[in-house]
């Protein structure tokens, strides 16, 4: 077996957004192994500068067309902690909701639709379809439902309308809630045969340690606001997220790269996992030991293992509020109206990839001064080149085409969003 | 023989395309009557062989040009696909201050590795044969489209103002709640869905063919928006628009 190899994949199939994967061994010797986010920028913290508060969760949902949810919430924290608005108990509840929507919606897409046709070694969910029809009929029924519980509560999934500053500008319907809750009781019977599926999936074995790192609140699994908490230890505010990421520039990458301290740290479902694991619901710990994985997990593949884990969770929580909401009932609310005085703020939240970090500086004009937007991909594009580094030399001898497959698996196991990182795939062996 | 078609995108969120795999939720009998060849996001199979090309994004550096202007080249029909490729989109926000500026504040010292121009719609680079508008797209909208390219009619695209969609829905206007809304001026087809959920029209589909922006600006300004207020409304995803009316 040759010990040169040369692979350059232009353009990552099955991701959001545009990379290459670059490598490039001599003598079985790696000299090169990178992942370039040739993605065209965006410049979304220009953008912001000058706008009225009031636009920034529409603006900058615009930054992903899949966690649209993740970025408005962010983006309303931001705003909220930056104005010192406070929220009522109904909206904390309405946006947990249409959160549990957004995860599931990204998770069965990704876990169904970008991962799976590896698996069965077809390219996508179309031949997919052929082969394991009823597989791809549950995705799109789970899909329909997240999309659909999203809508109820925001108008729409990719880019929400009625989530804003202190509240919403529509509330849905008791009798909405109930039809959903229908529904999603429906939908575990959905879940347990997801884990079915995937639990006797040929999953890739590879281990790496690295540093994890995720929200964290005493008493739920965090999703939206929490401390940032690694498990190398430590827990931060959210106001000193700067500490934690150290973004900086690297030349092959429109997105900024970031470090804490080690080399790399990861973001996601599998570093919520490895952090927040007490705090799952009891059937989505069950779904983990069926899927094999308990924390610490150091396999960056099992990221796509603990959202279907999450998927469970979210499955489960969104049942408990709209238990909720039904027993208190829907009361209509004002929204925040502005009382003239600015300042900054930092807004945090666990969107499907990973922890996103907006912070804004707000004038007593009500127009944004400064604007800062951390994406999870970003985060976790400096880990990704740590696996592969450490994954090239163990495989290089099984030949360029499995060596592509497996980058191109591990790259998608993170479910980047490159457009929302700035934009990013393609494999490229030079 | 079914039609090839094909999806690529530019700069964007990709939230159309994922839109298009939403639609199919509810419109599975659509991939009996087309053939994807490329659609890199959901798929690695890759034809270069296409009747049909969708592009979603903007046009925002050099480089991007010559890759639209070949996927132009081998499609009979191109069609943009949502608000940045037919006009501009949230992207072309950053057309309103000095290139420099949005470009330093963003990679600061290092601004120069990566490339960028001001925003453009994809027809101010190829010629577009159809659009679908929107921020994102809506669902029906892109069946209703499929379906007429495929009978080879031309797209039902509403060149009427979003205000005759909110009424027909029996909405309360906007502006009697004491909001405001680009409605007017905002071509329809979305189903005035964000007044619908309480939000005032962004003006995400474009213009109206000969719209009465001054009336609609003095409507805004008595509804006490300052000059400044109405020029963000009318930016939002106006900017591209605007800039060349």
């Amino acid at each position: 077996m040759s010990q040169n190899m040369h692979i350059d994949i232009h353009h990552v199939t099955r991701v959001e957004g545009h990379g290459n994967i670059v490598v490039n061994a001599k003598n079985g010797v790696l000299e090169e192994c990178r992942l370039d986010i040739v993605e065209t920028p965006r410049f979304f913290e220009a953008l912001l500068r000058g706008r009225p508060y009031t636009e920034a969760s529409h603006i900058t949902s615009r930054i992903c067309g899949i966690c649209a949810v993740g970025h408005a919430t962010a983006s309303l924290r931001a705003t909220e902690n930056a104005l010192g608005v406070a929220v009522s108990e109904q909206t904390r509840l309405l946006r947990d909701l249409i959160f549990f929507g957004e995860m599931l919606d990204s998770h069965v897409l990704h876990t169904y639709m970008l991962i799976a046709p590896d698996f069965f070694g077809v390219g996508s969910v179309i031949p997919l379809a052929q082969v394991a029809a009823n597989a791809v009929l549950r995705a799109l029924r789970v899909k329909k439902l997240a999309g659909d519980l999203c809508a109820v509560v925001g108008g729409r999934h990719t880019h929400p309308i009625a989530m804003t500053v202190g509240g919403f500008t529509h509330l849905p319907s008791v009798d909405e809630i109930k039809a959903l809750r229908e529904r999603l009781i429906l939908a575990r019977k959905d879940m347990d045969d997801t884990i079915t599926l995937f639990k006797t999936l040929p999953w890739p074995r590879f281990k790496r340690e690295t540093e994890y790192i995720a929200l964290s609140k005493p008493n739920e699994y965090a999703f939206i606001d929490g401390a940032i908490t690694s498990t190398d230890g430590g827990s931060w505010n959210i106001s000193e997220y700067k500490t934690i990421t150290n973004e900086h520039l690297v030349q092959h990458s429109s997105s900024k790269h970031t470090k804490h301290k080690r080399e790399s740290y990861m973001v996601g479902a599998l570093a919520r996992f490895n952090v927040n694991y007490d705090l799952l619901h009891p059937k989505a710990k069950d779904a983990a030991r069926e899927l094999g994985m308990k924390p610490v997990c150091t396999n960056p593949y099992f990221n796509s293992a603990a959202q279907i884990v999450e998927m469970v969770h979210s499955v489960e929580g969104a049942i408990t509020i709209c238990d909720e909401l039904i027993a208190r009932g829907i009361t209509p609310e004002k929204p925040y109206t502005f009382s003239g005085k600015g300042g900054a703020g930092v807004g945090a939240c666990e969107v499907p990839r990973g922890t996103l970090y907006h912070n804004y500086e707000i004038g007593d004009n009500g127009r944004i001064i400064n604007a800062n937007c951390i994406i999870p991909t970003g985060q976790n594009l400096a880990n990704i080149e740590a696996d592969m580094r450490a994954l090239v030399p163990q495989i290089l001898d099984q030949g360029q085409e499995k060596v592509t497959l497996a980058l191109e698996m591990l790259v998608r196991a993170y479910d980047p969003c490159i457009s929302c990182s700035v934009h990013f795939l393609n494999v490229r062996f030079i | 023989m079914k039609p090839k078609v094909a999806f690529f995108d530019f700069t964007s969120c990709e939230g159309c395309q994922l839109t298009v795999v939403d639609s199919l939720q509810t419109h599975l009998d659509l991939l009996e009557m087309v053939e994807i060849v490329q659609f890199r996001e959901a798929m690695s199979e890759r034809g270069d062989d296409y009747a049909v090309a969708f592009i979603e994004g903007s046009i925002t550096r050099e480089s991007d040009e010559a890759r639209l202007k070949e996927i132009r080249a081998r499609a009979a029909v191109l069609v943009a696909l949502g608000a940045c490729a037919h006009i501009g989109g949230v992207n072309a926000i950053k057309n309103l201050a000095p290139l420099h500026d949005v470009r330093k504040y963003v990679y600061g010292e290092r601004a120069e590795w990566f490339a960028t121009y001001a925003t453009r719609p994809i027809s101010a680079v190829v010629k577009v044969d159809a659009f679908i508008p929107g921020c994102p797209i809506d669902r029906e909208e892109f069946i209703r489209v499929v379906n007429a390219l495929l009978r080879g009619i031309k797209p039902p695209i509403p060149d009427y103002p979003m205000c005759v969609e909110c009424k027909l829905k029996e909405n309360v206007c906007l502006f009697d709640k004491g909001g405001d809304c680009l409605g007017a001026i905002t071509r329809a087809g979305c189903g005035a869905i964000c007044p619908t959920y309480g939000d005032g029209c962004e003006g995400c589909r474009g213009l109206i063919p000969n719209p009465n922006r001054d009336s609609m600006q003095s409507v805004l300004a008595a509804r006490g928006l300052t000059p400044q207020d109405v020029m963000a409304r009318m930016t939002l995803f106006g900017s591209y628009e605007i800039s060349k009316t």
